[in-house]
């Protein structure tokens, strides 16, 4: 950098300097973000340089499928779309039940694309948009790190945010979920939130209602959002920071947000009427309160004022307790006192596991381990505390409100490992912090140190752009009164920059004590740094091995090469081109998503479990004996039966690793079917030790129809065991297709008996059967059941 | 087997040539094969009581009205015709030799083919034989359908013009190869998977003509030994995988004796139902071609189970006629070649390059039973240079293959579009035989007022079509910067405004 010899001469030369300094800053800080926007991109694209531009997992189908529609068939029919291939035959109200937010945004990017003549596919617009939004998202982050702490600890939070793993698992490319475009417009709430409560402009007031929307438009964790910052706001209340700029801050979002997050048609009336919005409806009472309070106190004389307060005080609290009175009864006369379950389970974590099975079954509805966050967040996790210890030097409300965050969120990623997402930004918010801190703590004292720098200190104090934003905190609260009107972004800096002369250069004096000796400091920089590769190194790591498997393609390394197991899209493929149209496939509901949107078949249950007695239903005739199983599929008009096995592969997550959930789901609308009876002195297995009820289900034959003919033990490879029975027959199933390596099952349901024929043709027709049976398995002979 | 018999009886009695009228005749014997297949009880039993039952049903020969023919004073002297049944596609070699016994000099023969045949005839190609018996060349010879307003039972016709005319007295050897798609009838329709393909063929043992042939044989070539049935019209001998009818001497025109084969065809029957090739033209060096196949196995439907473990453990007795792989033979120094369908990338698929051309073996996700279908697309970039040429006149024209690149399939329909570059005019296409044409226009990338696309469709196409075809259009090379330019000015512009904006205050107080 260009260091001025004679900056403490004249004024006019110093402040053309500072500008220059400033410009060059600003082109630097630009060119920078703009980086980490390519690395955010960038590092996500591994799934598809290592496999290929697909769409990823279960959820991402169903939004790729309400996608194409919405391309197809326009907004209007997308609203009104009842989905007929569905939850047969209850169908589902897609346009209802779904947050429009992804779909919208892709589908907005696909048709801007095409109206410029760029044809590309709606599939590529999909498996893009997620690294897209990370690149957004961390220049949210960016916006939002330098509201609270400065240029500095924002492009070092954007920086550790474009690769943190947490959010990578979520946004890799082809991962095309709602939590994409959500973290985006998480953060960029929040950015709104901490900039309106910075200028108390009523701007951007109304852009962070619009951010609002776009959230509550994307994600249901859109609660989250509506909760914290009424915290943050009754926590600046009672910490007595009220200000007119908090009011601004808070009143607008919570009465245009829930004007506009009623439009979305999911949410509806439940932005109203559900216990999630409620505090912050209540937090809007108190904050009309207290600022009606600052009010009375600001015409009234003292003694006046305690008069009106003693009055106010008895005659209100008779009214509040009436209120409140009303507001328990009617939220204690719902059964889930006004919470969804998702929201309960997250309030009370052991809710789940007690009441709803199908919650508890879903793997990232669990509470994550301790190696995951080591995973998930790496070197961050011991970034957060000394980040968190930097927001309160000093406290302003922005480092409060991340201060916060952070603690909620703590909570939140403790018990769900999906919400890990959430924590994800705010770790790496306070993480940011907390190294742009030290940096600038480490930086300074070897500037003092080194002799030829050390003269000019307000060089140096106008350069560390980090002691310049708290400065201007201080200004902020120095001269509350007059700064709402002056404080302007950027174009007005200038002569902002005058005032705070005095105060950086009494400043810098005082930081002067604060040095570190030279070689310690050193040291620690070259430590940081060295943590900051550890972080890259995993990061990279962690993008390229671990999140990157589209999980419908498997591949596995052997002495031999790669081997490739695509046997979920083969199954698909066969039952889109070779089954009738109308065809109903029923599957345990993971695999609802992808049947509908890549074998384009009518399924009867799937990921979006809006209706537990109908997956119960499929989970029991998958843990009842075959006729019976037969019966229930028969009266849903099923046709095709698919069963994921992966005992010849061992491939763990199969439906016999799920099985005990079909139990327990089944048998919890249906009492006849008992989970102990499925478990041998309370473990589960296949082996010769399984209860007969478990030998003799539906999903156990299903899974195991001639297993033994492929080895000749039946050596199941993920249950490591043999197992426990090897030779049965099936009489109202047949098999109709197996993928190459055995991973999906396709049975077809054989046609009812002719019953007017059945009784005369019935020891012809046995004889027939065996017969047949013995020409078509060569081995038949040799086996015991013949 | 009520019903068949009196028909039986009514055959047995028309042992020699009997001449009918018009509408007794017509065609008579699928509608008695339709009703052995509605009589017969159990799948299992039908295919013998059939050939049982056909065996003696068409030994009949049957006689079409010999109408006056605009050339009969032509005759045949000799014919001899090959039919090759291995593969799913009927190859028929003719050799006729012709004789001018009128008094004038003709040049146009005609072949005659039934009209059930005619709908499968997918090429007729013709030669004649020059020069003298050490020197004989090969010259290809026009051929073109024609309509004769007295044909009997309406027979279709082709007319071969010879290049000189054959005058009275003379006579001239031709070589004529024709072939038919779907000609080959699975009986039964339906099998396990375990069970092998068998397969019906009908023909005529005597060759359909309008001319007087003095002596004729026809050979059949079948894939293996196997044969179930066959109509005996003596002389006929069988050996091996060869079965001889004839010699026939002296048969009037338009004689017609109705055979039928039956017999073992194990080769998959590969049908791809539709195949657009998109061909796309950039002057920037690259010729981009997006092949979507819908490919069906037309042989056999499969019935009943599919055993993944007798398919896996016993490949020669199981799934004997399933489609395992398709062999494309794409052109040399092809880069870039994908494999996939609507749900992703196809992983089993392997390129092989050489100089003189590039072998994609690709297989469908799931191997192919009779009537399973599947849907997939190649694509592939191509160097210009290798196709794209300039003609004498200062345009340029492209030339490429017209027919599917997959060796041995029918193609029932193809759709092949040229897609030219932006600002490309007057485009016309040259193809060896008869398309449907017509124009579009394609919007790609950053394109303003769109890419004229050639359009050519053909029906019923066998890999003999794999003939190459031009497309000749008028294009400037200024053309090429459009786009370029266009992306430099947008950016422009944007710095410009920004610049702009950046440069204004717009606040009201100062």
């Amino acid at each position: 950098m260009a260091a001025p010899e004679s900056s403490a001469a004249a004024v006019p030369t110093l402040y053309t300097n500072n500008a220059l300094r400033n410009a060059f800053g600003g082109v630097l800080a630009f060119f920078i973000l703009l980086l980490i926007g390519v690395m955010a991109f960038s590092i996500r694209l591994f799934s598809v340089i290592k496999y290929e531009s697909v769409i990823h997992e279960f959820d991402p189908y169903f939004n790729y499928r309400v996608t194409q529609f919405l391309a197809k068939n326009g907004i209007y029919e997308f609203w009104n779309w009842f989905d007929d291939r569905t939850w047969y035959p209850l169908g589902r109200v897609i346009g209802g039940t779904v947050y429009p937010g992804l779909t919208l945004t892709a589908g907005t990017i696909w048709w801007l694309l095409n109206s410029l003549n760029i044809p590309l596919s709606v599939e590529t617009v999909c498996v893009f948009t997620a690294p897209i939004f990370s690149a957004f998202a961390s220049w949210a982050t960016y916006l939002l790190t330098k509201e609270v702490k400065g240029t500095g600890a924002g492009l070092t939070a954007a920086a550790l945010l474009a690769m943190v793993p947490s959010y990578i698992s979520r946004s890799v490319a082809g991962s095309y979920d709602n939590e994409a475009v959500a973290i985006f417009a998480l953060i960029f709430t929040f950015y709104l939130y901490i900039k309106t409560l910075n200028t108390g402009s009523l701007f951007y007031a109304t852009l962070n209602s619009i951010a609002y929307f776009y959230m509550v438009c994307s994600w249901g964790g859109y609660t989250f959002i509506i909760n914290l910052i009424p915290m943050h706001v009754l926590l600046c209340i009672v910490t007595g920071r009220f200000s007119s700029r908090l009011y601004i801050a808070y009143a607008p979002l919570v009465v245009l947000g829930t004007l506009l997050a009623a439009l979305v048609p999911v949410v509806g009336f439940n932005a109203v009427m559900t216990s999630e919005h409620f505090a912050s409806f209540l937090v809007f009472i108190i904050l009309h309160v207290v600022a009606f309070v600052y009010y009375i106190k600001g015409i009234l004389t003292p003694k006046m004022f305690k008069v009106a307060v003693t009055l106010v005080v008895s005659v209100g609290l008779a009214v509040c307790c009436a209120v409140i009175a009303v507001l328990v009864a009617l939220v204690a006369s719902s059964p889930t006192k006004g919470w969804s379950g998702r929201s309960l389970s997250l309030l009370d974590p052991t809710y789940a596991s007690k009441y709803i099975p199908i919650i508890a079954s879903v793997s990232e509805h669990q509470p994550p381990t301790w190696p995951s966050y080591f995973m998930d967040i790496n070197v961050l996790a011991f970034l957060v505390p000394a980040g968190i210890i930097a927001c309160f030097s000093p406290l302003s409300d922005a480092s409060s409100f991340v201060v916060l965050y952070i603690a909620t969120s703590v909570y939140f990623s403790g018990v769900m490992v999906r919400l890990m997402l959430v924590f994800a930004p705010a770790a790496c918010i306070t993480s940011g912090i907390a190294l742009s801190q030290a940096f600038d703590v480490f930086t300074r004292s070897i500037k003092f140190q080194l002799p030829g720098i050390a003269s000019n200190t307000e060089v140096d104090a106008a350069e560390t752009s980090s002691s310049t934003a708290e400065a201007q905190n201080d200004v902020v609260k120095a001269e509350k009164s007059e700064e709402t009107s002056k404080n302007r972004p950027s174009k007005k800096s200038k002569k902002k920059e005058k005032e705070e002369k005095p105060l950086t250069k009494a400043k810098a004096e005082k930081k002067r004590l604060l040095a570190l000796p030279l070689d310690s400091s050193v040291i620690s920089l070259l430590l940081l740094i060295l943590l900051g590769a550890l972080y890259v190194v995993h990061c990279v790591w962690a993008a390229a091995e671990a999140y990157s498997a589209p999980s419908i393609v498997l591949t596995s390394r052997s002495h031999d090469g790669l081997h490739v197991f695509d046997d979920f899209r083969e199954a698909y493929a066969w039952l889109r081109h070779n089954t009738d149209v109308d065809d109903k496939v029923a599957s345990w509901w993971d695999y609802g998503y992808q049947t509908t949107a890549m074998a384009n078949r009518t399924v009867i249950v799937d990921n979006n479990t809006w209706n537990n007695t109908h997956i119960a239903t499929v989970g029991t005739a998958m843990s009842s004996p075959e006729k019976a199983a037969w019966e229930i599929f028969h009266s849903l008009d099923v046709k095709y039966v698919l069963v994921v096995f992966g005992g010849l592969v061992g491939y763990p997550s199969d439906d016999i690793n799920k099985f005990l959930w079909m139990v327990r789901i089944g048998g919890g609308v249906f009492p006849h079917i008992k989970e102990p009876d499925y478990l041998r002195d309370g473990q589960y297995r296949i082996d010769s030790q399984a209860t007969p009820t478990m030998l003799n289900c539906l999903m156990y034959k299903l899974s195991y129809y001639r297993f033994v003919e492929t080895d000749g033990k039946a050596f199941d490879r993920v249950r490591q065991t043999e197992i426990g029975k090897k030779y049965f027959k099936l009489t109202h199933f047949e098999e109709v297709f197996t993928t190459h390596h055995w991973m999906v099952r396709i049975y077809k349901l054989k046609p009812p008996k002719n019953r007017i024929r059945g009784k005369t043709k019935k020891s012809k027709s046995k004889t027939s059967t065996t017969s047949s049976r013995a020409k078509r398995s060569g081995t038949g002979k040799k086996n015991p059941w013949n | 087997m009520k019903q068949p018999r009196p028909m039986k009886t009514f055959v047995l009695q028309e042992q020699g040539p009997i001449e009918l009228t018009h509408a007794t005749i017509s065609y008579f014997f699928p509608k008695v094969e339709a009703s052995v297949k509605t009589h017969s009880s159990t799948p299992m039993e039908a295919p013998i009581r059939a050939t049982e039952f056909l065996r003696f049903t068409l030994l009949s020969l049957l006689f079409f009205v010999c109408r006056s023919s605009p050339s009969h004073d032509l005759l045949i002297s000799n014919a001899e015709r090959r039919i090759d049944l291995t593969s799913h596609i009927v190859k028929v070699y003719l050799t006729l030799k012709v004789e001018n016994a009128g008094s004038t000099p003709t040049s146009e023969i005609l072949l005659a083919f039934p009209p059930t045949q005619v709908d499968h005839l997918a090429t007729v190609e013709a030669l004649v034989t020059k020069g003298k018996r050490k020197k004989t060349t090969l010259a290809r010879l026009d051929v073109t359908p024609t309509e004769l307003p007295d044909a009997p039972n309406g027979t279709k016709y082709f007319t071969i013009y010879l290049t000189n005319p054959l005058n009275s007295g003379e006579s001239t050897t031709l070589e004529v190869l024709y072939l038919f798609t779907h000609s080959l009838e699975p009986f039964p329709a339906e099998i396990g998977q375990s069970e092998s393909q068998l397969v019906y063929y009908r023909d005529s043992a005597l060759i359909l003509s309008p001319y007087h042939i003095k002596q004729q044989t026809t050979f059949l070539k079948t894939p293996s030994t196997k044969v179930e049935s066959f109509t005996r019209v003596e002389p006929t001998n069988r050996a091996g995988t060869e079965m001889k009818y004839g010699p026939y001497e002296d048969r009037h025109p338009y004689t017609f004796s109705p055979i039928l084969i039956h017999f073992e065809n194990n080769s998959p029957f590969p049908v791809v139902e539709e195949l657009v090739r998109e061909v796309e033209i950039s002057h920037w060096g690259n010729l981009q071609v997006t092949e979507q196949y819908t490919l069906v196995h037309g042989g056999a439907r499969h019935k009943g189970v599919f055993s993944r473990v007798d398919y896996q453990s016993r490949p020669n007795m199981n799934g004997v006629s399933s489609l395992r792989y398709l062999l494309a033979r794409l052109p040399p120094r092809v880069h870039s070649v994908y494999y996939r369908d609507e749900i992703g990338n196809i992983s089993s698929s392997h390129l092989r390059t050489d100089s003189r051309k590039s072998e994609l073996e690709i297989e469908p996700r799931y191997p192919l039973f009779g009537g399973w279908k599947a849907t997939f697309v190649i694509g592939y970039g191509l160097p210009l240079q290798d196709f794209l040429f300039e003609s004498s006149d200062d345009r340029r024209y492209l030339n490429f293959t017209f027919g599917c690149p997959l060796l041995d399939t029918v193609v029932d329909k193809l759709t092949v579009k040229v897609v030219l570059p932006e600002g490309s005019k007057d485009p016309s296409a040259v193809v060896p035989f008869t398309v449907e044409q017509h124009l579009e226009t394609k919007y790609s990338y950053l394109d303003v007022v769109g890419r004229t696309v050639v359009v050519m469709e053909k029906k019923n196409l066998v890999p003999v079509h794999n003939s190459h075809f031009q497309v000749y259009y008028t294009f400037k090379p200024i053309f090429m910067l459009a786009e370029p330019l266009m992306l430099a000015s947008a950016f422009f512009l944007f710095f410009v405004a920004c610049v702009a904006y950046l440069h204004i205050d717009l606040s009201i107080r100062k």
